[in-house]
This record gives structure tokens, C-alpha cells and sequence, in this order.
């Protein structure tokens, strides 16, 4: 029971969570891909305070969930208003704010 | 030196009557129209009855050099001038002169423009100019001089202008108002050195480093000398800055007259004459100064003769007999009171020639091409006579002015001695020969021969007005010499300003001198007649003419030459300035902005609206980040 498993772990779910938000279109499946990345480093932080045998990593991981917790509150109302109007999720399709 | 009192000290209303008139008649609107004239010709009347009496009561004083102070102008540290005047002997003579002539062209000018719509702002401008004439002839310091010199230039400058909606005339005010102020620059940089070598500019304090006991040296008078030249060559429309003189005479007749006759483009003599303390000390300027004179003189003649239009052939003549005078002025020491008293005949003559050509052109509706006049001694015989007497005076007949004044200019360059006194002696009297000559054409176009008129003008006798002044100018540009000259009256007169007439050593014989000038006047008249009298005069002006004709009718090339040297290279300048602002300047400038704008319009383009290529920017700039700290970490 070695935590490099764990950090290769959290890397695996990272890279997977960038890869989700750079080429999905679906706004809620890039949603999900965030928060994906989110918890891979919050894996990541309780990882290395196993490892250096202090609490300091776990706090921030809470304070990680907070902010997620919040900005998924956020994002979804967003997500649903712009459904709302233009009755699509696409994140291709709301491009109006550019040059 | 005395101090100002009883009538002297009123000396400052001199300057301020007429200011005040000036102002008056400036202000005042359309209801000064028809009182305006009269104050502004009843002002230079009131000021030369107080002139006489001032003339008396300076006479009277066994120190005939009055110290007027008025106050303190400025006070720096080493460097005073006071503000105040200095009447003595010279700038009585101006005094009288200028209100004297003044008062009668003044009067003459309210027939003249009697039906003139200007003829108030005329008038004012007029008044304007006898202030600053009398403010230049009276000042007691270079400085306040230099005030009442820039007045009379900027007074000729409007009243060259005066019709201002006709090309010719603001062109002509424009050259003039230039081609003084080249000659201004020399006078300013000759009170700069006397600033910053005497710290002073005042008369007195100035003279007092010249001469013996001075301690000026030869190169510091031979500086102020040379750049007071300048200033009067370009007042007094002297060789190099002469041509805007004969254009002036786009001003009405009695500004001709009175500016650009009489008496301020006599300023320039009057400077040399008050500065003779600077000037004896510096042979190199006297020499400049005569080599001024005696070139515009000879070059006055031969220009006069190529001109159809009378006001010109009077404009050269001016500039002519101006050169005499500064010939006169330039001998130095003793010649000074030859030369005022040639100015003061002149001033005499030349007003009566150019009231008599007003008069002239006032009859002919407002022509003034001599080749169009002929036969007008008939039609108008008191203008006829004016021009006469004018006539006589100016080319120095026995007994009328020039005999008196002018031949003894001729007579003291003789008197000189060695190849310098033989060239100037025939130069000038060349001069009086040509003199002859141009006004004998003058007089045989304009007044004898077929009348040449077209049918619409209708000849007339000028009105009272505008007679009597004539007529007044006529007597005395007879007899005015002879008054001047009698028992050297002018020259004990001047002697307290310019020192004492020396007789010298003379290498001719005074006799022999004046019969060889008149032999060459009569030459000169008897040319004229034989070349315009005994044959038709073209009512045109004839073409193929000899090179020397063609010459004489530009100016001897004068204002080619200006406007090929001095003209067009400076349009060039001015041209490749223009280019350089708009191209250089300007260029850097725009060039940046759009620089700007154009890159930041393709910057723009960076925000494409798609999220996840802003996603992707973030990433790769993590990356970025994060390699950049490896990379630095471990190296």
C-alpha cells in the first residue's frame, strides 16, 4: 500500500477530467469533468498529508469541496438559464461574447 | 544741457495731441465722418504753431539742448533708461518739418479724400503717424526711439494698405512692413551692443563713450555703426532694402507725400545725424554709408527714368535724393548739416511734386500711366505751376532749393579729396545729371505735348483745399534753400547737435565745380527734351527698347533678384518644412497610432467566443508555467 498508487490515481482522473472539458460540447458532461479535476487534486492533497503525516492537506481538501459545492451551484444555474433560452447545453453554441 | 521749463516742458503734448486725436478718430464711428477730418487736420496746425513756439523759446537758451524727463521706463540692476525727451537744434528741425509740411498735406488731404468712405480711419492712421514721427525725432534714449520707429512703420504699413481690397496695395504693405523689418533687426542689435557694452541706451550716456575720453573701441562703434546703417537703409529705402519704397505708392498721394517723401523715410538720415558721435568714430561705417548713398543714388535715377507711372518716377527720385543724402551724412564729421539741409529742402520740393502729382491724378480719375496725360498745363495751371516750381527745386535751377542744397552735396564729395572724394564727386554728379533728366521726361509727359487722355476724363483745377497747400510748398521749394543756406543760418543752427561746419581744404574750385553741375544739368534737361519733347510720345509703352530701358523699367532687376534669392529659396524651405511636418511629424505620429490600432484589431480576434478554446489557452499556459518553474528549479 504505497500512495504513489494514489497520486498516480489522482493524476489519471485529472488528465481525464482536462481531456472531459477540452472536447466534450455537453455543458453538463464539462461540469462534471471540473469537478472530476477537483476531486482528483483533493485525492491528491489528502495523499500528501498522509505522507508528511499533517492535517494541512485534508483542511484544504474540505475547503476544495466548499468552493466546488458553491461554484456547482453557479454553474448550473447558468447552465439552466442558457438552456433555457437558447434550448441547447452545447458550450460551442453560446459564443455570442467575442471579438 | 538744460532742463525743460515753461513752454518746453508741454513738449510730451506733442506726442500726445496727436495720439489722442488718433485714438479719437479710431473710436469714434460713422459720426466722426464728418467732423473727423477737420480734428485730424487742425491737430498737426495746433502742433506746429506750439513748434514755432517752441523754436523760440529753445533759441532763446544759451544751452540749446532741453532735457524733457518724464519717468523712470525701466530699472534693472545696471541697466537704466529713462524715459523723456531730448529737444535740441537737430530735432527742432524735425520738429518744424514734420508738423510744418505735416500741417499743409494734412490740409491738402481733406480735399484729396474728401469723398474718400476711409476717409476717417485715414485720418486716424495719419494722426497715428505724427505721434510716432515726433515721438522718434524727440526721444532722448536709442530705446524710445526705437518705440516711435516701429509707430511710423506701422503706421506706413496701413496706409500703404489703405485700400486694402485691392491686391496691389496689401502686397505692397506687406513688402514694406518686411523689408523694414530686415532694416529693424540691425537697429535692435545696435541697441542690444549698446546694452550690453554701455548699459545705457540714452543719447547722452552712450555719446559720452565715444570720442575723445572715449572708451569705446574702434569695433565696438564700427558694430553699432554698421547695424544702424542697416536700420536706416531699411527705413529710408536705402541699397539693399530700396524696393519697397517706390511700391509704397500705393497709399493714397498724401501719405506719398508726407510718409514716403517728406519725412519718414528721412528717418534713416536723421539716425545717421543724431549717432555722428558713433559715426566719427568709425571710419568703416561712414565708408558703408557713403557707398550706400552714392549706389542708391545713381541706382534712384536709372530707375526713374523706365517708369510710366508718376508716382513712381517721384518714388525713385525719393529713394535718389535719399542717397545724396546719406552721401552727405556719411562724409562724417562737418557734412552732416549739408545733408539736413538737403532733407529739409527735400522734404519742400518733393511734398510739392507729389501734391501736384496728387492733384494730377485726382483730375484724371484716379490714372496715373503718364503716357495717357500730356498737354495738362492748359487744363490745370496752378498744378502746372507747382510741378514747375517742384521741377526747378529738384534739379538744382540757380537759386530754387536744390541749387543750394543739393549742389553743395556734390560739392563737399569733391571736397573730400583722393580717388574716393573724385568717384563720389561724379557720382553724384552723374546723379544730378540723370536727375535732370528722368524729371524733364516727367514734366514734358505729364504737362506739354498732345493731349493723350481718353474721352471719359474730364480735367479740372484742384479745389482751394488742396490748392493753397501747393501753392505754400511751391514758394518754399524756391526760396526754401536760400532761407536755409543765407549766412550758413542751418549749419550755426545744427552745430550744437552735430558739430561745426569745417571748411577744409578744397582740392577744386568751388566755381568751377558748381558750372560743371549745372553744364551737366542742362545736359540732362536739354536730352530729355530732345528724346521726349520734339517727338510724339506713345500713348503705350513701347516694346523693343534698348537693354538699359528694359533695365530701368524692372528696377534694375532689383525685385527679381529678391524674389529669385530671397524668395523662392525661402518658399522651398517653407515647402520642405511643410513636407516634413506632414510626412515626418505627423507621419511618426499617425504611423504609431495605426501601428496600434492595427495590431490590436488582430488581437482581438484572440477572444473567439468558444469556451473551451479559452480552456485549452489555460491549460497551456499552466503548463507553461509549471514547466518554466521546473525548468528552473532543476537547471
Amino acid at each position: 500500500m504505497t500512495p504513489t498508487y494514489y497520486l498516480v490515481l489522482s493524476a489519471a482522473l485529472f488528465t481525464i477530467g482536462a481531456v472531459g472539458v477540452l472536447v466534450r460540447r455537453n455543458a453538463i458532461v464539462v461540469f462534471m469533468c471540473v469537478e472530476l479535476m477537483l476531486n482528483a487534486v483533493n485525492l491528491s492533497l489528502v495523499t500528501f498529508s498522509r505522507i508528511n503525516g499533517t492535517l494541512d492537506g485534508q483542511i484544504i481538501a474540505f475547503f476544495v469541496m466548499t468552493v466546488a459545492a458553491a461554484e456547482v451551484v453557479v454553474g448550473l444555474a447558468i447552465i439552466m438559464s442558457i438552456f433555457r433560452t437558447r434550448r441547447s447545453a452545447s458550450v460551442d453554441d453560446v459564443n455570442l461574447l467575442k471579438y | 544741457m538744460t532742463t525743460a521749463h515753461g513752454l518746453q516742458s508741454a513738449a510730451w503734448l506733442l506726442i500726445a495731441i496727436p495720439a489722442l486725436s488718433s485714438l479719437v478718430l479710431l473710436t469714434a464711428g460713422k459720426r466722426a465722418d464728418r467732423w473727423g477730418p477737420i480734428l485730424g487736420a487742425v491737430v498737426p496746425v495746433v502742433l506746429f504753431a506750439y513748434s514755432i513756439g517752441l523754436f523760440f523759446s529753445v533759441k532763446s537758451e544759451s544751452n540749446r539742448e532741453i532735457h524733457a524727463h518724464w519717468f523712470t521706463w525701466i530699472s534693472v540692476g545696471r541697466f537704466n533708461v529713462e524715459a523723456g525727451q531730448l529737444i535740441d537744434p537737430l530735432s527742432m528741425v524735425f520738429i518744424l518739418l514734420i508738423t510744418g509740411v505735416g500741417s499743409l498735406i494734412h490740409i491738402y488731404a481733406v480735399g484729396y479724400m474728401s469723398h474718400d468712405p476711409g476717409r476717417r480711419r485715414f485720418f486716424g492712421y495719419f494722426n497715428l503717424f505724427i505721434a510716432a514721427m515726433l515721438l522718434l525725432v524727440t526721444a532722448n534714449s536709442y530705446l524710445l526711439l526705437y518705440v516711435g520707429w516701429e509707430g511710423v512703420g506701422l503706421a506706413s504699413y496701413l496706409l500703404i494698405g489703405f485700400y486694402y481690397d485691392r491686391p496691389s496695395a496689401a502686397t505692397a504693405a506687406k513688402k514694406a512692413f518686411i523689408a523694414n523689418r530686415v532694416g529693424d533687426v540691425g537697429l535692435s542689435i545696435a541697441i542690444m551692443v549698446m546694452f550690453c557694452y554701455f548699459g545705457s541706451t540714452g543719447f547722452q550716456q552712450v555719446f559720452s563713450h565715444f570720442g575723445a575720453g572715449g572708451n569705446a573701441t574702434k569695433g565696438v562703434a564700427a558694430a553699432i555703426g554698421f547695424m544702424l546703417l542697416l536700420g536706416a537703409c531699411g527705413k529710408s529705402g536705402q541699397f539693399p532694402l530700396q524696393t519697397w519704397l517706390p511700391d509704397a505708392m500705393e497709399g493714397p498721394t498724401p501719405v506719398s507725400a508726407l510718409i514716403h517723401a517728406a519725412t519718414m523715410v528721412t528717418a534713416g538720415v536723421y539716425l545717421i545725424a543724431r549717432s555722428a558721435a558713433i559715426f566719427d568714430d568709425s571710419q568703416a561705417a561712414r565708408t558703408a554709408v557713403v557707398v550706400v548713398g552714392a549706389i542708391t543714388l545713381l541706382y534712384g535715377c536709372v530707375c526713374a527714368f523706365g517708369q510710366d507711372d508718376l508716382k513712381k518716377v517721384l518714388a525713385y527720385s525719393t529713394v535718389s535724393q535719399i542717397g545724396y543724402m546719406f552721401l552727405a551724412v556719411g562724409l562724417g564729421a562737418g557734412n552732416y548739416a549739408a545733408g539736413i539741409a538737403h532733407l529739409v529742402g527735400h522734404g519742400f520740393f518733393k511734398a510739392a511734386l507729389f501734391l501736384s502729382a496728387g492733384s494730377v491724378m485726382h483730375a484724371m480719375n484716379d490714372r496715373i500711366d503718364m503716357r495717357r496725360f500730356g498737354g495738362l498745363r492748359r487744363v490745370m495751371p496752378w498744378t502746372f505751376g507747382v510741378f514747375f516750381c517742384g521741377y526747378f527745386a529738384i534739379i538744382g535751377f540757380p537759386l530754387a532749393t536744390g541749387f543750394w542744397t543739393k549742389d553743395k552735396i556734390i560739392d563737399i564729395a569733391f571736397a573730400k579729396g583722393g580717388t574716393s572724394g573724385w568717384i563720389l564727386g561724379v557720382a553724384a554728379l552723374l546723379g544730378a545729371g540723370l536727375t535732370a533728366f528722368y524729371m524733364t521726361r516727367a514734366l514734358i509727359m505729364t504737362f506739354f505735348g498732345q493731349r493723350r487722355w481718353e474721352d471719359d476724363v474730364h480735367p479740372h483745377e484742384a479745389p482751394a483745399a488742396m490748392k493753397w497747400p501747393m501753392v505754400v510748398l511751391a514758394a518754399l521749394s524756391l526760396v526754401g534753400g536760400y532761407l536755409l543756406i543765407v549766412n550758413g543760418a542751418l549749419n550755426k543752427w545744427l552745430s550744437p547737435s552735430v558739430g561745426p561746419v569745417m571748411e577744409g581744404a578744397h582740392p577744386l574750385n568751388k566755381w568751377a565745380v558748381g558750372i560743371v553741375t549745372l553744364v551737366v544739368v542742362a545736359l540732362g534737361v536739354g536730352g530729355a527734351y530732345v528724346v521726349f519733347g520734339l517727338r510724339q510720345v506713345p500713348a503705350s509703352q513701347p516694346m523693343g527698347v534698348s537693354v538699359v530701358t528694359t533695365a530701368a523699367r524692372r528696377n534694375l532687376y532689383a525685385d527679381a533678384f529678391n524674389e529669385t534669392v530671397l524668395m523662392r529659396p525661402g518658399q522651398w524651405l517653407t515647402r520642405g518644412l511643410v513636407f516634413f511636418d506632414n510626412r515626418g511629424v505627423d507621419g511618426a505620429v499617425n504611423g504609431l497610432a495605426a501601428a496600434l490600432g492595427g495590431s490590436s484589431g488582430r488581437a482581438r480576434r484572440l477572444q473567439t467566443g468558444f469556451v473551451r478554446s479559452y480552456a485549452l489557452t489555460m491549460l497551456a499556459g499552466s503548463v507553461a508555467v509549471l514547466a518554466t518553474l521546473l525548468a528552473v528549479r532543476f537547471s
